[in-house]
């Protein structure tokens, strides 16, 4: 009886197994050239409509502000007044005279930092509040009050406390960018099936290998829901944090930029703070999807 | 009867606030080495919470479960189960979930090489060895769930717990399920205890059929021994007549005697 059972079993798997490898071939086989067309057809389609509307916008923007006394620069304006800064940004003068490179560097340094122990922090604690039912209850109205709080708001006390800028700054980003790491993990954590934790039980997982084997990979997806939104977060409070402290840091670069009235450099630093948000955004994304293997939906 | 696996007196009520629900009343079973042991009764007669008794998940509220006479009452490699929705892993490939429950067992006893050995030995058992660097999503429903008996034959288990291995299949493929399960029975001589609602995969693989009366309170009702020698061959057993008695016993217990009475 086995010999047979095992014959026909053996019959109804070759089939997917000559039929696979002539599904993954085809894509090999087709034409270089035909390849580059397709995939150059595929860039196109995504870059060129938001080119159209950016070139549009800056035409409508240059016919605006072209006019005599009008408040805020054109792009052309904008172009020639911050040429220096596009061209050269390693320059430095010693001070906060120094190329926007070295101003946006010491901002991202900053919310390295900040982020970091955000990111760590938050998943420790979304773990424990995820998986205890007392650490929820004891811990989530604080965490529902406490993430309402305006970043900017805990600066004064984080400068009472650290008495220095620094330090201060990258508080202001840790606390801004920690709840909504905290909240998604914790969530995460409570929708682990009770297939897996079945599983694991069965298999004898101790609490680290659950952790590390079980809980992580099960709540990828959404603890990256959590730290993209929270990179946003920091990126947005490290502008602010900067504005306020002084010193090198594009926060403090565009209000420096305000005092001294120089509008083009402002609208120069707001592009690269957008662009750099993005990339920021797209990171964290692309980590979460490299993490996760696609299958952060199953 | 020599007891390998013995349920003794188990009794496992639910309780929610004030409401308590008695599930299971009394359960006697003793099941013996190498035997292929069948569950069987209406949906929502406790026979999944029986089996997670069995498996240490859920524990019994009186009695207990003795496996070569040591109670047992936690979860472990020895009762591995086989899950109805297969809950393989999705972030692991066929060999990572087959290995998790590998490395865990023989973490001691066998080296790297060894394990590795074992993992892809278990994955030939089911014929899926050459799925093994494919993830569960990538795999089809039958794949799935031969990977999940491989991941429970590969801890070595005392007994082998079936959750209703074929209910999500669909009715070739539990066949072929079926004909592996029975030719893996044969070969290794695995003890298994198996829960199903399918009158005809109980009588094809089971030595016996335990059936369960309707909850609440749910006892066994009848065990039923199906003498057909192994090995079986489904189309040769169609005009059986023990097995087209035993295939009535069954379905005059579960239609007549104990009908599925709908839960207001």
């Amino acid at each position: 009886m086995s010999m047979p059972a095992v014959k026909t079993d053996a019959a109804t798997t070759a089939l997917p197994v000559a039929s696979a490898p002539v599904v993954t071939m085809t894509p090999k086989r087709a034409p270089q050239s035909e390849k580059y067309a397709k995939m150059a057809k595929e860039v196109a389609v995504r870059v060129v409509p938001p080119l159209i509307v950016v070139a549009l916008l800056l035409v409508v923007w240059e016919l605006i502000c072209r006019r005599a006394g009008s408040a805020l620069p054109p792009p052309s304006r904008v172009f020639s007044d911050t040429r220096e800064l596009i061209f050269d940004p390693f320059f430095d003068h010693g001070g906060i005279d120094k190329g926007l490179f070295w101003h946006l560097s010491a901002s991202l340094q900053r919310v390295a930092y900040g982020y970091s122990i955000a990111a760590i922090v938050g998943v420790a604690l979304g773990t424990l509040v995820g998986q205890s039912v007392w650490a929820m209850r004891g811990l989530d109205p604080l965490f529902q009050v406490l993430r309402t709080i305006p970043p900017l708001a805990w600066l004064p006390l984080s400068l009472a406390a650290f008495r220095d800028g620094h330090p201060s700054a990258i508080f202001v980003i840790f606390i801004t960018s920690v709840w909504p790491i905290i909240i998604n993990t914790a969530v995460g954590i409570r929708n682990i099936p009770q297939d897996y934790r079945n599983v694991a039980a069965v298999v004898q997982l101790n609490p680290l290998e659950f952790f590390s084997k079980i809980m992580i990979p099960a709540a990828a997806p959404y603890i990256f829901t959590g730290l993209r939104i929270g990179i946003g977060l920091s990126w947005l409070a490290i502008v602010a944090a900067e504005m306020l402290i002084g010193g090198v840091g594009i926060g403090f670069f565009i209000w420096d930029a305000w005092n001294s009235s120089h509008i083009s450099e402002i609208i120069l630093a707001l592009f690269y703070v957008g662009i750099i948000g993005f990339v920021l955004d797209r990171l964290i994304a692309g980590l979460a999807k490299f993490v996760t293997h696609g299958t952060a939906v199953n | 009867m020599h007891a390998y696996l013995k349920l003794d007196h188990i009794d496992k009520t639910f309780t929610r606030g004030n409401s308590t629900t008695e599930v299971l009343k009394d359960i006697n079973l003793t099941i013996e080495k190498g035997e292929y042991v069948s569950i069987i009764g209406h949906s929502g007669c406790g026979k999944s919470t029986l089996l997670n008794i069995v498996a240490g998940l859920t524990g019994a509220t009186h009695g207990g479960v003795l496996l070569e006479n040591r109670e047992v009452n936690s979860p472990g490699p020895d009762r591995a189960v086989v899950f109805q929705n297969h809950s393989l892993l999705p972030w692991l490939t066929v060999y990572e979930n087959v290995k998790l429950g590998v490395d865990k067992v023989f973490a001691k006893t066998k080296t790297r090489a060894e394990r590795d050995a074992w993992v892809m030995h278990n994955l030939n058992l089911v014929q899926m060895a050459h799925a093994k660097d494919k993830r569960p999503n990538e795999i089809s429903g039958g794949m799935k769930q031969r990977v999940g008996i491989a991941r429970a034959l590969a801890m070595e288990p005392k007994v082998l717990l079936l959750d209703e291995p074929f209910g999500a299949l669909d009715a070739l493929t539990r066949a072929h399920l079926q004909d592996s399960v029975m030719a893996l029975h044969q070969k290794l001589g695995n003890t298994i205890l198996m829960i199903t609602h399918d009158v005809d995969e109980a009588v094809l693989l089971s030595d016996r059929i335990v059936m369960m009366t309707n909850g609440p309170s749910a006892r066994i009702g009848e065990v039923l021994e199906v003498p057909l020698a192994r090995p079986r061959k489904r189309l040769e057993l169609a005009t059986n007549s023990s097995y087209l008695k035993c295939r009535q016993r069954v379905l005059e217990f579960l239609y007549e005697r104990h009908r599925f009475v709908e839960a207001a």
